[in-house]
C-alpha cells in the first residue's frame, strides 16, 4: 500500500499542516485562476476580441440613443399578414412551412439606421423583417433588405464601416473623407456600390424586392444539404416615383393607403447553389443561370404602429430557424444573431422602465 | 471530531462531479457565447439551452437524492460562522442550480423565442410573450448566473481549504478515495497500517 497522501489526510485539525504558507497560495492560485479564466471568456481580459457591444454601441452612437428602440432599422411598421406555401420547396426543406398550406406571418418594413425619426426619403434601403410561426411552435425569423449583396464579407469591416459612418462632431454628419478611405480600403464594397450609385429611395414598401443576403442551407426529409439564397419579389404594380431626401412618414401611411383596398403580395424565391458557390461572402451574387424555386407568396394584409404592434418585441435574429432551414459558414450570420441579441436586451430593458412602452420623445 | 467514517454515497459522489463540469463549462458557456460575434456564439447558444436543461433535470434527481441520504456530518469543531457559511452555501448552489435553467427558460418564452433545444426538439412556454418580463429575466439570468460562479469560487476555495490546511475529511468525502484508505488513515496515529488494508 502506497504511503497515505499528505493532502486531506485526516488528522486532528489543531496540527498545522507542513508549509502552511504554500497550501494556502495553492488555494489562492486555484481560485484566482478559474476566475481568471472566466474574465478572459467573458470579454473584459480579451482586449482584441470583437463583442457585440461594440457592435451595438457604434450602431447607437451612429444613429443616437432612442431608448425603447432597436438599434438599427429603429424606423419602421408592423405588418401582418400569411405565407401560402404552394409545396414546391418541400422537396429541399422538410421546414413544415414548406408544405402546402398557409402560415402566419408577423412582419416589419422599416429603414435602416439608429434614427426612429428619420426621414423616408433620406436613405435609398429597405427592409423586410418576417418571422413565420409553424403549428409546432417553431419559427422561421428572416431580415430582408432592398440589395441583392451585403457592402462588406465579416462582422470585423462591418465595424469598421460603422466607425467610418460615425456623425462628425463638428457637422454631426459622417466625414465623407473617412467613408471614402473606408471604402478605398474595401474593394469588396464594389458590388454594393455600384448598386447603390443611381438609386432612389422607393416611394413605397411595396413595390421593392428584399433579399435575405446571407446563404443558408435547406434540409430534406432524407437529411442531405442543399445551400440557398431567398428574396421576395413584389406583386404589387409598378414603382411610383422615388422620394425625395427631406420626406418624412411617407411609407407607413402610403402603405396603409395600399392595404386599405386589399392585401400585397410577394413571391417568396429560393435559388439553389451550384457547387463552388460562395456560402460565407454576401458581397457576391450567385450567377443568375442557377436553379430557382417559387416557393410561394407571402401576403400580407394589415398593418400595426411600430410602437403597438406585434412586430414590436419580436427580434428578428436570421438564425432562429426551424428543423429543416440551417445557417451557413457565413461570418455575419452569428454577428447578426449576437448583436441583435444585444440590441433587443437594452431596448426590452428601456421599454420595461418605461412602463411597458417605447418612452415618447419629441421627433427632432 | 472527523467525519472519516463517513463519505457521500457513490451515486451522490457522481452527480456531483458530473454536474460540477457541466456547471462550470455552462457558466463559461453563457459568458463567452454572449462576448462574441464569431460564430462560437451561435453553436456556444446551441450547446448552452440542452445542457441548461439536462443540468435542471439532473438538480431535481440530486435534490431527491439528498433529501433521502442524509449527508455526512460537518466536523463537530467547525466554528459556528464556518458551520453556517457551509450550510448555506450550499443552499445556495442548489437553488441555483433550480434558478438558472428555470430564469433561462421563462426568459426564452418571455421574449417570444421558441425553446429548441435542437433537431426539431421544442419546450413549451413557461412564461407569457411580454417585453418587460423578458427583460426583467434577462438581468436576473446573468446576475444568478455571476451569483452561482462567486459560490463556486467559494465553494472550491472552502473544499481545498478543508482539504489542504484543515484536512479534516470534508474534501475527501467527496473524492474517490475508498472508505477503508479512510479508516485506516485516520487509524493510523494509534496503530500502525498493516499491508493489504
Amino acid at each position: 500500500m502506497p504511503p497515505p497522501d499528505p493532502i486531506d489526510t485526516a488528522r486532528s485539525a489543531s496540527s498545522p499542516p507542513p508549509k502552511p504558507l504554500g497550501r494556502w497560495a495553492l488555494i489562492a492560485f486555484a481560485v484566482s485562476a478559474l476566475a481568471a479564466a472566466f474574465g478572459y471568456v467573458a470579454g473584459p481580459l480579451d482586449p482584441n476580441r470583437l463583442t457585440p457591444k461594440q457592435v451595438v454601441d457604434t450602431l447607437q452612437n451612429n444613429g443616437g440613443l432612442h431608448p425603447g428602440y432597436r438599434r438599427n432599422h429603429a424606423k419602421g411598421v408592423c405588418v401582418i399578414g400569411r405565407f401560402d406555401s404552394n409545396g414546391q420547396a418541400a422537396a429541399y426543406s422538410k421546414a413544415a412551412l414548406f408544405a402546402p398550406g398557409a402560415t402566419p406571418v408577423v412582419g416589419r418594413f422599416a429603414l435602416p439606421g439608429g434614427n426612429p425619426y428619420a426621414p423616408d426619403g433620406g436613405v435609398p434601403i429597405r427592409s423586410f423583417a418576417l418571422r413565420f410561426t409553424q403549428a409546432d411552435g417553431q419559427q422561421w425569423r428572416t431580415g430582408m433588405n432592398s440589395m441583392p449583396v451585403f457592402p462588406v464579407a465579416t462582422p470585423q469591416a462591418f465595424f469598421e464601416q460603422l466607425q467610418a459612418g460615425a456623425p462628425d462632431p463638428a457637422t454631426g454628419k459622417p466625414d465623407p473623407a473617412k467613408q471614402k478611405a473606408f471604402f478605398a480600403a474595401h474593394p469588396e464594397t464594389a458590388a454594393f456600390r455600384a448598386w447603390a450609385k443611381d438609386r432612389k429611395p422607393s416611394a413605397s414598401y411595396a413595390t421593392e424586392a428584399y433579399y435575405g443576403l446571407n446563404a443558408f442551407y435547406f434540409v430534406d426529409a432524407g437529411g442531405a444539404r442543399h445551400a440557398v439564397r431567398w428574396r421576395v419579389m413584389p406583386d404589387n404594380g409598378a414603382a411610383a416615383a422615388p422620394l425625395s431626401a427631406q420626406d418624412h412618414d411617407v411609407l407607413a401611411r402610403e402603405l396603409d393607403q395600399r392595404l386599405a383596398s386589399g392585401p400585397l403580395r410577394w413571391r417568396l424565391l429560393v435559388t439553389l447553389a451550384a457547387a463552388g458557390d460562395p456560402t460565407d461572402d454576401a458581397t457576391r451574387v450567385w450567377p443568375a443561370d442557377r436553379k430557382e424555386i417559387d416557393a410561394g407568396t407571402v401576403v400580407i394584409e394589415r398593418a400595426q404602429s411600430q410602437d403597438a404592434g406585434e412586430c414590436r418585441d419580436i427580434n428578428y435574429d436570421p438564425l432562429i430557424l426551424p428543423d429543416g432551414i440551417a445557417g451557413s459558414d457565413d461570418p455575419l450570420l452569428p454577428a447578426r444573431s449576437a448583436a441583435y441579441a444585444d440590441s433587443y436586451r437594452r431596448r426590452t430593458s428601456e421599454q420595461a422602465r418605461a412602463g411597458g412602452r417605447p418612452p415618447q420623445e419629441t421627433p427632432r | 471530531m472527523n467525519r472519516d467514517h463517513e463519505m457521500f454515497s457513490l451515486p451522490a459522489r457522481v452527480l456531483h462531479w458530473l454536474m460540477a463540469a457541466m456547471i462550470l463549462t455552462m457558466l463559461f458557456v453563457g459568458a463567452g457565447m454572449v462576448a462574441t460575434v464569431s460564430d462560437k456564439h451561435t453553436w456556444l447558444l446551441a450547446l448552452h439551452k440542452p445542457l441548461g436543461i439536462a443540468i435542471l433535470a439532473l438538480a431535481v434527481l440530486r435534490l431527491l437524492l439528498r433529501l433521502a441520504r442524509k449527508p455526512p456530518p460537518l466536523p463537530a469543531d467547525m466554528a459556528p460562522l464556518q458551520r453556517f457559511a457551509a450550510l448555506a452555501s450550499h443552499w445556495l448552489l442548489y437553488a441555483l442550480m433550480f434558478a438558472l435553467p428555470l430564469v433561462g427558460w421563462a426568459m426564452l418564452s418571455a421574449g417570444g423565442y421558441p425553446v429548441s433545444l435542437g433537431a426539431g426538439v421544442q419546450l413549451p412556454p413557461i412564461a407569457p410573450f411580454d417585453a418587460s418580463v423578458f427583460a426583467t429575466l434577462r438581468w436576473l439570468h446573468r446576475a444568478l448566473a455571476y451569483l452561482l460562479f462567486a459560490t463556486v469560487l467559494m465553494h472550491l476555495g472552502a473544499a481545498l481549504y478543508h482539504g489542504l490546511i484543515r484536512r479534516d475529511g470534508v474534501l475527501r468525502s467527496m473524492t474517490w478515495r475508498g472508505r477503508a484508505r479512510e479508516v485506516a488513515t485516520a487509524d493510523s496515529q494509534t496503530r500502525p497500517v498493516v499491508p493489504g488494508d
